[in-house]
């Protein structure tokens, strides 16, 4: 085993929890987290399904190896249907909590139907209860964290919870843990809203005891911990400068997405770097950054601790934002930053802050926040529709205030709150949105790194960098370096870094580990851990299987072939700056040879052949 | 040559694998509920600090207990409890001023650091050597050389 073997299922409109074996079988198929909770959904839920409809489920789901001492061995994902794209939604989060779970014994929560009143599901160890949530609904969910603790008197538990982005039905609301690390992306925090559940509080004495060969297991992940901390990316970069070592790199390459993705290089990148943030402000003296920290688990520590100068016009009279809270992470800069031609690095925090604090994706945000200004800048949005506020490309104080909206629906917020592909359609110019199925692009410009393309257009989720990053391929050369330039063999790099990719979220440990692991040291730790032979070849065919399942899904919920493509801007208009200056997406040279390579048909559908193959479900 | 257990709480990340070390040698279990050592998080701050026991040479502890079940250990300096002897009176957690004797209802025992009998392994877990297991008698050493380092160049940028 290293599953626990225990899923909590929860009906909220029956107000019951009650507990049922994991289906082990399909533990073999699809490993965990992202894989068997996508199974379990899949068998449960009509892909029809109205994603804020009560029929649609909520699935919290750990992988074998969170909770335990496997480096980075703490991750969890929210499986379900997601309100901003209609497609099948993974969101996968850090901190804490994924390992709590594992400690009070349970493997996934399964949330169905919905509650009468808004509730809270408690679990300490097998007692899992919901509870009237009557003090903490409409509440944000740093003050619904404060309120949780002390009525419940443990400083040790960890909670998980929706802001007020999702109550007022913003569709990219996010599920925060720990104050600052989310499951961010495709609206997952909206589906919990929906379902009037706004927390869940967890504490687990249980641990983690059932490793196959606990000496065996030890020793590897001694190893691999190894490996990591001897790796220049893993070793030195991530910890000291965090995901944001790429600002810089990214803007250099001529692919980092600038004003709503018109630009491909940003002024302003340099202030609002890594670099930057490690500088003394010559406010007050004291730079951004106060230091690195980790999620569970992990030996890597690229999360950002961060302090935004007490002076700032964003927190001037706000001494609740005085104090260290989760700072900027890469895509989170650039959507904030260079998407909206912001370079003010405080500005950015605090918004950043707030997304936190009220639970929405900081990348559609921001995203969001550049279409609608280039909007305004076109005359499609004005200050009548702001209220009087001037949504220019760059101002810092528009884009504060757009997050201080959105966190609480009100005014324009509530348009902000839709994402941008139905903010762009509602006043008129849908071609404005930056979107693929529906979620925003993060912060690489494909006309730059060409693979991303295809990743983004082929990406289960909508626009994506963690479903196939291969950023680490063409710009930084691992495993090996391609030229980010071509489009030549990009169809069978994306395809695997999916099916890797897939594999790994499965297992529970962290994709930051990729840049110095490959399966194969995966699967010694995987193997060490868990009951039957687990070899890179299996992983990979798992990975393969489960991004099959996923695009199965989104088959049958009504996508095709024409929903895998990218905005005209990326298709047609040509990167202006840069290495890649003068260059288009080229999707059309990489798409056909992508399905070839997946085994699809010339259209995008999976073959009889190829489900056969991989076993998937009728 | 005693060696105890050093803490830097500046190089403290915070991944709690220390806990898990900690936990799965003493009761086999990737457990930080039943860690003997705890990161404490100090979330304004933006700061993180494993805490555990220091073994006090005239420990409250061993002298609070009515059974003599904390003895000091010859090899170690640690100061164990036999466990055949606790009788789980709790009076130790009372005594010791730092709090980090604490009582482990499965067993109906208290547990503290024992330094794992002179290899702890939270020390070997740590991925940034924010705890250490050092001489004794110089666990200063490496703050001094930072310090003097520093007053070197100082000195050398006035001469």
């Amino acid at each position: 085993m290293s599953w626990s073997g225990n899923v909590l299922r929860v009906n909220l409109t029956k107000g019951t929890c009650t507990s049922e074996p994991l289906n082990m079988e399909w533990a073999r198929e699809y490993i965990g987290q992202r894989g068997l909770a996508t199974r379990y959904f899949v068998e449960e839920v009509d892909p029809k399904v109205d994603p804020l409809a009560p029929e649609n489920h909520l699935i919290f789901a750990t992988g074998p190896l969170t909770g335990t001492m496997a480096s980075t061995g703490g991750r969890y994902s929210v499986i379900t249907k997601g309100p901003l794209t209609g497609a099948i939604a993974c969101s996968n989060s850090g901190g804490f909590l994924g390992a709590e779970l594992r400690s009070a014994g349970w493997d996934m929560v399964i949330l169905e139907g919905k509650s009468a009143k808004p509730v809270y599901l408690n679990i300490e160890n097998d007692k899992a209860e919901l509870l009237a949530a009557d003090e903490i609904w409409g509440k944000s969910v740093w003050e619904t964290d404060e309120i949780l603790h002390k009525k419940h008197q443990d400083p040790q538990l960890r909670i998980a919870a929706c802001g007020r982005a999702a109550e007022t039905g913003c569709l990219y609301a996010a599920i925060v843990n720990d104050l600052h690390r989310a499951a961010g992306r495709s609206g997952v925090g909206a589906v919990m809203a929906s379902k009037n559940l706004k927390a869940l509080a967890v504490r687990g004495t249980k641990g983690v005891g059932n490793i196959k060969d606990p000496a065996r297991f030890m020793q590897t992940t001694a190893e691999q911990k190894k490996v990591l901390a001897d790796h220049a990316v893993t070793g030195e970069g991530l910890p000291t400068f965090g995901t944001q070592v790429l600002m810089n790199v990214i803007n250099e390459s001529g692919a980092l997405p600038t004003r709503n993705m018109r630009e491909s290089q940003f002024d302003g990148a340099h202030n609002i770097s890594a670099e930057q943030m490690a500088e003394p402000r010559k406010s007050d003296g004291k730079p951004n950054l106060t230091r690195n920290a980790a999620c569970f688990a992990c030996t890597i520590a690229c999360g950002r601790i961060s302090t935004i100068d007490k002076g700032h016009f964003t927190v001037e009279n706000k001494p609740q934002y005085w104090g260290n809270s989760g700072g900027l992470e890469y895509e989170a800069a650039w959507a904030l930053g260079a998407d909206t031609g912001v370079d003010d690095l405080d500005a950015l925090t605090y918004a950043n802050f707030i997304c936190n604090e009220d639970g929405f994706d900081p990348i559609t945000f921001g995203a969001t926040v550049a279409a609608a200004m280039e909007l305004f800048e076109i005359g499609a949005i004005t200050t009548e529709h702001t209220g009087g506020v001037e949504l220019k490309f760059g101002a810092a104080a528009a884009l504060t205030w757009a997050a201080e909206k959105v966190a609480t629906g009100e005014g324009f917020g509530a348009d902000l709150a839709l994402g941008s592909k139905r903010l762009c359609e509602k006043y008129g110019h849908p071609e404005l949105s930056m979107t693929v199925k529906g979620q925003e692009f993060p912060a690489y410009d494909p006309r730059g790194i060409q693979g991303m393309g295809l990743a983004y257009a082929t990406s289960n989720r909508g626009a994506c960098h963690l479903r196939g990053y291969t950023v680490a391929s063409e710009i930084l050369g691992i495993p090996e370096k391609t030229d980010p330039l071509e489009t030549d063999g990009k169809a069978g790099l994306v395809k695997a870094f999916q099916d890797v990719t897939a594999a790994w979220d499965s297992t529970g440990l962290c994709l930051f580990t990729s840049f110095a692991w490959t399966l194969d040291n995966v699967a010694p730790q995987m193997d060490a851990a868990c009951e039957g032979e687990w070899t890179s070849d299996r992983l990979l065919e798992a990975g393969e299987r489960i991004w099959n399942l996923e695009r199965d899904f989104n088959a049958k919920a009504g996508f095709t072939a024409a929903d895998d493509t990218l905005p005209p801007r990326l298709l047609e208009e040509r990167a202006k700056t840069g290495p890649a200056e003068g260059k288009v997406t080229g999707l059309a040279e990489m798409l056909p040879e992508y399905y070839q390579e997946r085994g699809w048909t010339a259209d995008g559908q999976i073959t009889d052949e190829t489900r056969s193959r991989l076993g998937l479900p009728a | 040559m005693e060696k105890s257990l050093h803490i830097d709480p500046g190089k403290c990340t915070g991944c709690l694998q220390c806990e898990m070390a900690c936990s799965f040698e003493n009761e086999g279990v990737f457990n930080p509920a039943k860690s003997r050592i705890k990161v404490f998080t100090f979330h304004q701050e933006g700061s993180f600090v494993p805490y555990t026991c220091t073994q006090c040479v005239e420990a409250w502890c061993m002298q609070a207990c009515p059974v003599d079940a904390i003895v000091v250990n010859l090899a170690t300096g640690a100061k164990d409890v036999l466990e055949d002897r606790c009788v789980g009176c709790k009076v130790c957690t009372i005594a010791c001023p730092f709090g980090t004797v604490n009582y482990n209802q499965d067993t109906g025992k208290v547990i503290k650091c024992d330094l794992c009998g002179g290899d702890p392994a939270c020390a070997t877990a740590c991925p940034t050597e924010a705890i250490t297991f050092i001489d004794a008698d110089s666990t200063g050493y490496d703050r001094m050389r930072a310090w003097a380092e520093k007053t070197g160049t100082v000195t050398q940028a006035t001469a």
